[in-house]
């Protein structure tokens, strides 16, 4: 690996990857697609199993359909990390919002629900916002604050409303579990979303901003950046993108618990780290994260697949993120 | 000499404080004495220990997500080993299987160079499977020596057992690293990454044991757990959050460089009596779980917004 940084060719090939860094990405998850195929002949190509069909839709779909809410709390992490924070109250609002929406469902009626609860991770986004741009505590321990806050008052919450029941809106529903043409009917919303975030990241002048702030932050503030009024809306973004995720994960699990999507937390790290997004700030793709969310998706299926226990499990998974993550520093030789 | 002063003026206001709280307690529970003071100080023990490991970490400018998983590796393996041999080697053994992996998270970090948060996120994952691959459900034994040690106060009458075992084993480590070249080593990589390479210190080495000595904290850490509880619980507790609130109401600076380890220990039992008081005065716990966020959070807000203050004038 060391001669990396003195081989032309190599080095001209790390370069490529760092200007493209869903490429080698995409190699690594179709490789571990075929890895899985030779693992369970059939899996992904059920023609070779007997059946019909060239590539399974129904696998296909479930991938996808499970990396939805994944990438989409990724997306959380990858637009705090442009700005060198991150977002771990993400998990909590987005099970604060799925509790939230059902039980509300049954008192009030769904379209109230749903605003409240989208409402709920405004809040406590603006409140991380408010921490990191304006008082400029460390955003690591603000979002932790925050997501701890946001525990108890669920814990609170939930003795309130203990004897309400729960309802699932039937729209969430047939957004989680439904499909079309073989696609999960996620995809409806998480098609424009990510369109949403390319745009925001890439055209406008929000992004630009992002990256700036995330690059330098003194140039960015003597160049007359707010940065206060940045991070505010950036984190009460981030607040509403991980409320969204919890209803959609409220329709796929169709279980409201108090710990629904707090599963998803550190994952989605993984996800946003495992695309290239840099921790430090100032580099970062939604593309990579999304590939990110599906490579963890196909891992956790294949450790499913290899039935071994539930710890040796665990540690391969960790120990997978980290080798990925350390292969693809060595190669593209940036942090 | 003012940075010295301010340093120290954190540490003595946490002081008057967990002074203050204690007179509280006394105040709302008249027969609060030694008995309510000793369980107080058992709650806290692995709080102290994963809080001490976690401060190292934070001073020489790193972040550990794992302690609390590796603090399950340790008890379980205590829990394990104490049923085959004596107690002793067995403790010797779960303080090198807790240094080991400290140092092992501190490898990874410099030899990949991949960012602490995300070697430490990945390996908190690996411990985690490892503590269930070494006892799948909570098992195992205690010695009983171990589980009567931290309890009652003979020592000395008034002073838990409890809380010497804190003050000794952070001390026996913490002094003399802190009095000889390594500390003086961890403190300036914290301080300034870049200029302690330039004035000759191994960067990389300073901070690998720094991880190892958190690792060895832990062990402290998972060793109380395991007597507190008296079996192993594979499944990490609570202490990764709650020991980065300690470290930061401790004043110790995210970012590294400053701070002790005096601070966070005392913010572990400010922390602690916080939770007490509000059961004594009959809070609803999960309320106390609120009031315990917004005093993290509202206290390094105050800290923070002190030192803006401080670097303005």
């Amino acid at each position: 690996m060391s001669t990396v940084s003195t081989d032309p060719p190599l080095l001209r090939f790390g370069r490529f990857l760092r200007d493209n860094p869903v490429i080698p990405l995409l190699v690594f998850l179709f490789l571990l697609i075929a890895v899985l195929e030779v693992m369970r002949p059939g899996i992904v190509t059920p023609f070779r199993a007997g059946r019909d069909g060239l590539i399974s839709s129904f696998w296909v779909g479930n991938l996808i359909k499970f990396a939805i809410p994944l990438a989409m709390l990724a997306a959380c992490q990858v637009l705090t990390m442009l700005t060198a924070g991150i977002d771990l109250s993400a998990g909590i609002v987005a099970t604060v919002a799925a509790f939230v929406c059902a039980t509300l469902s049954s008192i009030w009626g769904v379209g109230p629900a749903v605003i409240i609860a989208l409402c709920t991770g405004l809040i406590v986004g603006t409140v991380n916002g408010l921490g990191v741009g304006l008082v400029r505590v460390h955003p690591l321990i603000m979002t932790l604050g925050t997501g701890l806050i946001a525990t108890g008052c669920l814990q609170v919450y939930q003795r309130l409303v203990i004897n309400a029941g729960s309802e699932i809106p039937a729209f969430l529903a047939w957004l989680g579990t439904g499909r079309t043409v073989g696609m999960p009917n996620g995809l409806f919303v998480f098609i424009p979303f990510a369109a949403f975030i390319f745009w925001l990241m890439r055209y406008t002048g929000f992004g630009r901003l992002l990256f700036a702030l995330g690059s330098n932050e003194n140039a960015a503030k003597l160049s007359g950046v707010r940065s206060w009024q940045v991070y505010l809306a950036l984190y009460a973004l981030s607040g509403l993108i991980a409320a969204v995720t919890g209803l959609l994960y409220l329709g796929m699990i169709r279980q409201p618990s108090l710990s629904l999507a707090n599963p998803l937390m550190l994952p989605s790290v993984a996800a946003a780290v495992i695309g290239g997004t840099s921790i430090f700030g100032g580099r970062g793709s939604f593309a990579g994260a999304i590939v990110g969310a599906l490579i963890i998706r196909v891992l956790d299926t294949m450790l499913t697949l290899m039935q071994m226990p539930e710890g040796a499990r665990t540690a391969l998974f960790g120990v997978i993120i980290l080798a990925v993550t350390a292969l693809y520093v060595r190669i593209t030789g940036t942090r | 000499m003012m940075d010295m002063m301010r340093k120290n003026a954190w540490v003595v206001g946490l002081a008057v404080l967990l002074a203050v709280l204690l007179a509280a307690t006394k105040m709302i529970q008249p027969s609060f004495g030694v008995s309510g003071l000793e369980s107080i100080a058992r709650a806290a023990l692995p709080f102290a220990f994963a809080t001490a490991g976690m401060a190292v970490v934070v001073i020489v400018g790193g972040i550990d997500l794992s302690v609390a998983s590796m603090m399950a590796v340790c008890a379980v393996s205590a829990a394990v080993l104490m049923e085959k041999i004596a107690g002793f080697p067995a403790i010797l053994i779960v303080l090198a299987i807790g240094l080991g992996m400290g140092l092992i998270n501190g490898a990874l970090i410099i030899f990949t160079r991949v960012p602490d948060i995300v070697v430490t996120l990945a390996m908190l994952f690996v411990w985690e499977g490892a503590a269930l691959l070494i006892l799948e459900t909570p098992g195992g034994s205690i010695v009983n020596w171990l589980q009567s040690a931290i309890r009652g106060s003979f020592v000395i009458p008034g002073l838990p057992n409890a809380l010497m075992l804190i003050i000794v084993c952070t001390a026996v480590v913490w002094v003399p690293i802190r009095r000889s070249k390594l500390g003086l080593s961890i403190y300036a990589t914290g301080s300034d990454e870049l200029a302690a390479f330039r004035s000759g210190v191994a960067v990389g080495r300073t901070k690998i044991i720094a991880y190892g000595i958190c690792g060895l904290f832990c062990a402290f850490g998972g060793l109380s757990l395991a007597a507190l509880t008296g079996i192993g619980e594979p499944v990490p507790g609570p202490y990764l959050l709650a020991s980065v609130a300690a470290v930061v109401l401790g004043g110790v600076v995210l970012g590294g460089g400053r701070g002790g380890l005096l601070g966070p220990i005392i913010a572990v039992f400010i922390l602690r009596i916080v939770r007490t008081d509000l059961t004594l005065m009959a809070v609803d716990p999960n309320v106390t779980t609120i009031i315990e966020g917004i005093i993290m959070v509202g206290v390094v807000m105050l800290g923070t917004a002190a030192t803006l203050r401080g670097a303005r004038k």
